[in-house]
C-alpha cells in the first residue's frame, strides 16, 4: 500500500513535529510512507474566507499531487474535512457564481469533479487511517500523564470520527484520559475568524481553556494543530503549564523517549 | 421598538461592545444550555429522527420549487372560503396595504400575535407613524416593546432579559400601554405571569383588528397555522372583527398532511416540547369576521434565485440553531442587527436584504463554521455552506484580497512554499510572541504566537529522506 502524508502546510511551516511523529507512527505499524514534496495546502482558508477560485487552484494541486496514491493520511480532522467534504461541493457548485466564465470551463469542470471523485475517498484523518485501514486502537505508544481530548469541530461533525481517537488514546500505556466538559463546543479557532471577529473568538477560548483547567489535566490534545494553536497561544500566554500535544505526538511516544 | 435595524456598526464591532455584557452573557448561557439540553432529549426519544428531518427537508424543497403554483392555489382556496389575498413585494407596500386595512376599520388600535413577517417590516413603526397604536401580546414580545428594546432571539424574543429586569420594566412601563402593574409586584415568574396575562386580557377584549402571521400556509386548503405556547395567538385570532395575517411567501405547505412532519419537528426543536400546547388553524374568513391575507417577498425571490443560499428558505424559525451556537451564546441576537439572529440570521439576513451594508457583508463571517447549526437543523439546511458560498460573494477589504492573494500564490508552488519557510525559520528569532503588526495584533491580543521552528517539516524530509517528487 502507498501511502502519502500530506502533511499540510501550517504543520509543515509551524509544527514539523507533528509530521515527524505521524511518520515515525505509521512506519513503526509498518506503513512505507511517502511525502509527495509537490504538496502544499487544501486551500481551506481560501474558500472559507470567501476567495473560492485560490482555493479550487490549491485543491487542483492537491489532487494532482495525491492521484497516485493508494491512501492519504492527514494529521488534520479540518484540513481531511476540506478535502472529503468541501473538495465535492466545490466540484458540483463550480461556476456557479461566474457561469460561462471562459471557454473550456466546462471541460475543466469536468476533469475537476472526477478528480475529486476519484482521491477523496482515499483521503484519511490520522485516527481514520489508524482504527479502519489499518485495524489498529493499540499503536504501541507509552504516554504517562494525564490528557484531556478536545475532539475539534470538523473532526466531530465534518467527518464524524466519533471515538476513534479516544479510543486509540485510552488503550496508550500510562496515559490517563479525562473527559473534558463541553468537549463538543467549539474552541473559537475558525481560521480567519479568529482575526475577524477576534473578540468572540476570544470569549469561546477563555471557556474552552476554563473547562481544559477543570480536568487537571497536564495536556491538552487534539487531532488539529490549527485549534491547538489558538488554545495552547492562550493557555501560554495566562501562564496554566497546560501543554497542548497533537495527537500523532501522543501516539508516536514509546518507552525510548523519555 | 424604538429606530430600526438598519444602519447598524458591523458584527464585530456589535459583538465587541455585548461580550462586555456579563449579566447579557450570564442570561444568555443560562437560556440557550436549558433549551439546547430540553431539545436533545426529546429528539434523542425519536427513533425515526433522521427520516422525520429528512421528509421535513422534502417537503420544504418541493413546495420552494413549485412556489409560484402553490402560492396561487393557496390564493384560490382562501379566495374561496370568504378571505381576501393581497401581495406585497417589498416592505414598503406590505406596510402600504396593512394600514390602508385598518384604517378601513377605523380603528386606531390593534393587538398582535408574535411575528417576525411584521417585524422584519418594521411595521409597528408604520402604523405609529399612521396613527395606530400596536400592541404585542405574546409574553416576550410585550416585554421587548414595554422595554423599548430589539427582539434578541426568533422564539425566545426577551432571552436577555432576566426576571428582575423584566419586573422593573413591567413596573415602569405597563401603565404609559394600559392596565398598570400591581405596585407590590415581584419578581416571582408566576406573578410577572399574572401582571401580563392581567394587562393583555384588556386588551384581548377590547381590540376590533387583530394582526398575525403564520407558520404555515397549506396550498391545498388555504388553512393558515399558528403555533405558539400561550393562549393569546387563538385569542388575537378569534376576538378581533378584523384579521389581517402577513405571511412570508416561504411558508407555503403543499398539503394538509405535511403538516404531520412540522408538528413533530417543530415543537421538539424550538421548545423542547413533544407537543406545541396551542396549534390553531384558520381557513378564509369566520362567521362575522374579515380575513386579509398578506403574501410578503420581501426578498424571498432574490434567495430563492440563489442556488446554494435558496435552502435558508426551508427555515421554519424554530432557533435551534440559535440555541447550540456558540457565536449567538455570547453576543445575543441584537448584534446580528436583524430580527433574524443567530446562524440562520447570519445567511438569511443577507439573502434577504443583500451586502450592499457594512453590517450585512460582516454576517457572513459571523460564525467560525462549527457545525453545530446544521446537526441540530431540523429542515438540514447546511448553515456552513451557505455561509462560505456567501462570503465569496460579499466584497473583500482590498487589504485582505491583497493578502489572500500573496498566500494563495505563495502556497501554489511548493518552490515559493518552501522560500518563504526558509525566510521564516531565518527570521525566527525576529518573529514577536507577544505583538504581532498588522492584522496579527488581533491574535496577540489574547494569544502567544507559536515558535516558528528552524527546520519546516519539508527540510526535514528532504535532510532525512533525500529528494522525492522534485519541484512542480
Amino acid at each position: 500500500m502507498r501511502v502519502g502524508l500530506f502533511v499540510t502546510c501550517v504543520n509543515d511551516t509551524l509544527f514539523p513535529g507533528t509530521g515527524k511523529a505521524v511518520v515515525t507512527l505509521l512506519r513503526r505499524l509498518g506503513c512505507a510512507v511517502e511525502f509527495p514534496e509537490g504538496q502544499t495546502c487544501c486551500g481551506q482558508m481560501h474558500v472559507n474566507s470567501g476567495y473560492r477560485d485560490e482555493g479550487v487552484r490549491l485543491a487542483r494541486g492537491f489532487l494532482e499531487v495525491f492521484a497516485g496514491y493508494d491512501a492519504v493520511v492527514v494529521p488534520s480532522g479540518s484540513c481531511a474535512a476540506m478535502v472529503r467534504e468541501q473538495y465535492p461541493k466545490l466540484a458540483a457548485g463550480m461556476g456557479a457564481t461566474r457561469p460561462g466564465a471562459f471557454a473550456g470551463a466546462h471541460r475543466g469542470r469536468t476533469r475537476f469533479a472526477a478528480a475529486v471523485a476519484a482521491v477523496t475517498p482515499r483521503v484519511y484523518e490520522l485516527s481514520e487511517f489508524l482504527v479502519d485501514v489499518l485495524g489498529r486502537t493499540d499503536v504501541g505508544a507509552y504516554f504517562p500523564h494525564r490528557v484531556t481530548y478536545h475532539p475539534t469541530c470538523h473532526s466531530l461533525r465534518g467527518l464524524r470520527v466519533g471515538d476513534r481517537p479516544t479510543r486509540l488514546l485510552r488503550a496508550v500505556r500510562g496515559l490517563e484520559l479525562v473527559p473534558l466538559p463541553a468537549a463538543d463546543e467549539c474552541c473559537g479557532f475558525g481560521g480567519t475568524f479568529a482575526v475577524k471577529n477576534a473578540a468572540v473568538s476570544a470569549a469561546m477560548c477563555a471557556d474552552k481553556i476554563a473547562n481544559v483547567e477543570a480536568t487537571g489535566a497536564e495536556v491538552l490534545c487534539a487531532a488539529d494543530n490549527s485549534c491547538l494553536m489558538h488554545l495552547g497561544g492562550t493557555l501560554s500566554r495566562l501562564r496554566t503549564g497546560v501543554r497542548v500535544m497533537h495527537l500523532a505526538e501522543i501516539l508516536a511516544a514509546t518507552e525510548g523517549d523519555r | 421598538m424604538s429606530g430600526t435595524f438598519l444602519g447598524m456598526p458591523a458584527f464585530p464591532r456589535n459583538a465587541e461592545k455585548a461580550l462586555r455584557d456579563s449579566q447579557l452573557r450570564f442570561n444568555l448561557r443560562n437560556a440557550t444550555h436549558t433549551i439546547r439540553a430540553r431539545r436533545a432529549a426529546v429528539v434523542e426519544e425519536l427513533p425515526d429522527w433522521d427520516r422525520l428531518r429528512a421528509a421535513g427537508k422534502a417537503i420544504k424543497d418541493d413546495a420552494l420549487r413549485n412556489l409560484d403554483r402553490y402560492l396561487v392555489r393557496a390564493e384560490e382556496a382562501v379566495t374561496r372560503a370568504g378571505g381576501h389575498v393581497h401581495w406585497a413585494a417589498d416592505a414598503a407596500e406590505a406596510g402600504r396595504i396593512v394600514v390602508d386595512l385598518v384604517r378601513a376599520t377605523g380603528e386606531t388600535e390593534v393587538v398582535k400575535v408574535k411575528s417576525m413577517a411584521t417585524q422584519e417590516i418594521g411595521l409597528n413603526e408604520v402604523l405609529r407613524d399612521a396613527g395606530i397604536v400596536a400592541a404585542e401580546t405574546d409574553l416576550a414580545e410585550l416585554i421587548v416593546q414595554l422595554g423599548d428594546d430589539w427582539p434578541s432571539h426568533i422564539l425566545v424574543p426577551a432571552i436577555h432579559r432576566n426576571r428582575a429586569e423584566i419586573r422593573e420594566i413591567f413596573r415602569e412601563r405597563m401603565a404609559d400601554w394600559g392596565r398598570p402593574a400591581p405596585p407590590d409586584l415581584t419578581d416571582d415568574p408566576a406573578a410577572l405571569a399574572e401582571a401580563a396575562r392581567r394587562h393583555l386580557r384588556e386588551r384581548f377584549l377590547t381590540a376590533k383588528v387583530g394582526i398575525s402571521g403564520a407558520n404555515f400556509l397549506i396550498a391545498e386548503t388555504g388553512t393558515l397555522v399558528v403555533l405558539e405556547s400561550e393562549g393569546n395567538g387563538r385569542m388575537c385570532l378569534t376576538l378581533p372583527r378584523t384579521l389581517i395575517s402577513v405571511v412570508g411567501i416561504e411558508k407555503v405547505l403543499p398539503t394538509w398532511r405535511d403538516l404531520e412532519v412540522f408538528l413533530q419537528l417543530l415543537p421538539r426543536s424550538s421548545t423542547g416540547e413533544r407537543m406545541n400546547p396551542y396549534t390553531s388553524t384558520w381557513t378564509g374568513a369566520a362567521e362575522g369576521q374579515e380575513f386579509h391575507l398578506i403574501l410578503l417577498d420581501n426578498g424571498r425571490t432574490n434567495a430563492l434565485a440563489d442556488e446554494i443560499g435558496r435552502q435558508a428558505l426551508r427555515c421554519i424559525r424554530c432557533s435551534a440553531c440559535l440555541n447550540v451556537c456558540p457565536v449567538y451564546e455570547r453576543v445575543g441576537g441584537h448584534a446580528y442587527g436583524s430580527v433574524y439572529p443567530g446562524p440562520i440570521g447570519a445567511i438569511l439576513t443577507p439573502l434577504l436584504r443583500g451586502t450592499a451594508t457594512d453590517l450585512d457583508a460582516s454576517l457572513p463571517y459571523a460564525s467560525s463554521l462549527c457545525g453545530a447549526c446544521y446537526d441540530v437543523c431540523p429542515v438540514a439546511i447546511d448553515i456552513p455552506e451557505v455561509l462560505v458560498h456567501l462570503r465569496a460573494k460579499v466584497p473583500h477589504p482590498p487589504a485582505e484580497r491583497l493578502g489572500m492573494a500573496a498566500a494563495g500564490w505563495t502556497l501554489n508552488r511548493q518552490a515559493r512554499l518552501r522560500l518563504a519557510q526558509r525566510a521564516a525559520s531565518r527570521l525566527r528569532r525576529l518573529v514577536p510572541r507577544r505583538r504581532l503588526p498588522g492584522p496579527g495584533a488581533a491574535w496577540t491580543d489574547t494569544r502567544d504566537v507559536p515558535a516558528v521552528p528552524e527546520e519546516s517539516f519539508r527540510e526535514w524530509w528532504r535532510r532525512t529522506e533525500g529528494r522525492e517528487g522534485g519541484d512542480r
